[in-house]
């Protein structure tokens, strides 16, 4: 299948040194690929670079075969890349619904709307209804986000995410912060995630990434060292002396 | 616990929408009470009324850019001036005496200075953002104060004899026309700015407040959404100077001062900032307040001023409204 997003040798210097050097990552509707590396791998920069919110020294970022590198990350999103946050990022004054209803408006290009209330739109209400009972809050909906548990408000980071009905998503540590009795409700709202849709996933738990990825990239030092299997990945000499350093040939990963 | 859980289609939204008209509809009646109150009680005293009236839809208008899309600003009354210098500039010097028309060219005035302000503004965030503000409204200031053949400079605009209200009402000597003019105008600001803050776009400047970040991760344009509140925000002041011009048939430079803009402010906070009541209740209870202070200490009543709104800062944060409004939500919650 042709690549719904390609990253071509981007490159972003800091003062001299590479953060992000020749990185190149291609990925397919229905991909689902987990991103790792060690601490200071690069990892937040990559995003930013993919998401617009730094641009890159060179290389290259397609969505959908149309080049996107020049471009902020607000027209990315509106061409379908959208990412979730590893530390929640909600309003937190505003209610579930109120949320889902504004990325729904949003994708559809009604936020200009000055004269008609979101509740007054039934299409949008059963939408966002829809989204909230599959990812089982459904009964929060009009509670403030601030009065709602952490593990639901990540849950309605993803709600968010998908009311803008991505093509690309990133996930940026979904489940980091979430107490464990939690995390089951999340990893399957990811395995729910549309079958079309190619998700990239930034994680450091290594369960939940051998039980989502089918491809695991490794990043270390700004470069890309491993893209492969997830069997193959802990076998690797490089990854296990890139994460492990000397103590690679002393111990084994797993 | 069964009233939170929700039914969703069409019966959620109609109920929605009848709850929404009642509390419009509650609200309106709450205006027109306290303004026949007024009326009854101060017969005597309505340009006075008549100015709260004016100054209310600063506030408002205030709220719309402080309140509800988290913009800092000292120099709002630049909207308000423009709307009194537009509708007085055309009626001294081009004989637009309609008081519709002379409204509707200060909106438009309004609107423009927003738009022109905003985008000074909105260059900038925080601490430098109050101060492109603060550089504004001494700039306009200045201006008027120099281009006195259109202004009167210092010496204000005068020469400003409005019509009759759609050739009916005159203006009279004791201000009633003036007086329901601004209360009809005022009524209609409030119902369409109870439209815009709970419409989809008022919904986004209230992320936009909270975390614009996170709103450009969903696709929308901060700085686009922001500029059209101000333009939105400078119509609404801009109708609040043109009805001081029409009420008091002239133009000070007072309405394009720093003091205004920071009197705008503390009304703002003494009543409670995003929402439309707050800033109603902050301005009628400021400049009430004021009058029966500075009327029965004439030396002081400025440090009295300044006590009461130390206390409210201090014991009500959120505002008189605001305060209020949290302690029935608490009330309520613990009811069910």
């Amino acid at each position: 299948m042709s690549a719904i997003f390609d990253v071509r040798n981007l490159k972003r210097t800091f003062g001299g040194l590479a953060v992000t050097n020749d990185v190149s990552l291609s990925m397919a509707p229905g991909d689902r690929v987990a991103l790792i590396g060690p601490n200071g791998a690069g990892k937040t920069t990559f995003v930013n670079l993919v998401t617009g919110n730094l641009l890159p020294n060179s290389g290259s970022v397609a969505l959908g075969g149309e080049d996107v590198t020049r471009l902020g990350p607000t027209e990315r999103v509106r061409r379908g890349l959208v990412r979730s946050f590893q530390v929640t990022r909600l309003f937190s004054e505003m209610t579930p619904e109120e949320h889902v209803a504004l990325a729904i408006l949003q994708r559809e290009g009604r936020t200009g709307r000055m004269f008609a209330s979101h509740r007054a739109m039934p299409d949008v209400m059963d939408e966002v209804h829809a989204l909230l009972a599959r990812l089982g809050i459904a009964h929060l909906a009009r509670h403030r986000v601030s009065e709602i548990a952490y593990g639901q408000q990540r849950l309605l980071e993803l709600a968010l995410a998908l009311a803008l009905k991505p093509r690309v998503l990133l996930l940026d540590e979904p489940a980091a912060g979430v107490p464990q009795s939690d995390t089951a409700r999340i990893e399957q709202a990811i395995a729910d995630l549309p079958a079309d849709l190619a998700v990239l996933m930034i994680e450091h738990d290594m369960d939940l990434v051998f039980r989502f990825a089918r491809r695991v990239v490794v990043l270390a030092a700004g470069e890309i060292i491993f893209d492969g299997s997830p069997d193959a990945v802990t076998k690797d000499a490089r990854v296990r002396q890139a994460y492990l350093g000397s103590y690679a040939d002393a111990r084994s990963v797993a | 616990m069964m009233a939170l859980t929700m039914n969703t289609g069409t019966l959620s939204t109609a109920r929605d929408r009848r709850a929404r008209l009642t509390r419009d509809a509650i609200g309106v009646l709450v205006i027109l009470a306290v303004a026949v109150l007024g009326y009854l009680l101060f017969p005597n005293n309505l340009a006075l009324l008549t100015r709260i009236t004016a100054i209310a839809l600063l506030v408002l208008s205030l709220d719309l850019v402080t309140g509800y899309c988290g913009v800092a600003t000292l120099g709002h009354a630049a909207l308000f001036g423009a709307g009194a210098y537009g509708a007085g500039i055309a009626a001294a010097h081009f004989g637009i005496t309609d008081p519709i028309a002379m409204l509707a060219v200060g909106v438009v005035a309004g609107a423009l200075a927003g738009l022109v302000s905003g985008a000074v503004v909105l260059r900038a965030h925080g601490l430098p953002q109050l101060v492109l503000s603060i550089a504004i409204i001494h700039l306009a200031h200045e201006a008027a104060n120099k281009a006195s053949g259109w202004t009167g400079g210092s010496d204000g605009l005068a020469g400003i004899m409005p019509d009759a209200v759609f050739g009916l009402w005159q203006f009279d000597l004791w201000g009633r026309t003036a007086y329901v003019f601004g209360i009809v105008l005022l009524i209609a600001a409030f119902v369409v700015l109870r439209q815009i803050v709970r419409s989809p776009f008022g919904m986004l400047c209230r992320g936009i407040k909270q975390d614009p970040l996170r709103v450009r991760a969903m696709g929308a344009s901060v700085h686009g959404t922001l500029i059209r509140m101000y333009a939105i925000s400078g119509a609404v002041a801009g109708a609040g100077g043109a009805l001081n011009a029409i009420s008091t048939q002239v133009v000070g430079l007072d309405s394009l001062s720093f003091t205004l803009s920071a009197e705008a402010l503390v009304m703002l906070v003494l009543g409670g900032t995003g929402s439309l009541y707050g800033a109603l209740i902050g301005t009628l209870s400021f400049l009430w307040f004021e009058d029966v202070v500075s009327a029965a200490n004439p030396f002081h009543w400025l440090t009295i001023v300044g006590a009461l709104l130390i206390a409210v800062v201090l014991f009500a944060p959120k505002g008189l409204y605001g305060s209020l409004a949290a302690l029935i939500e608490r009330r309520g919650r613990k009811g069910r």
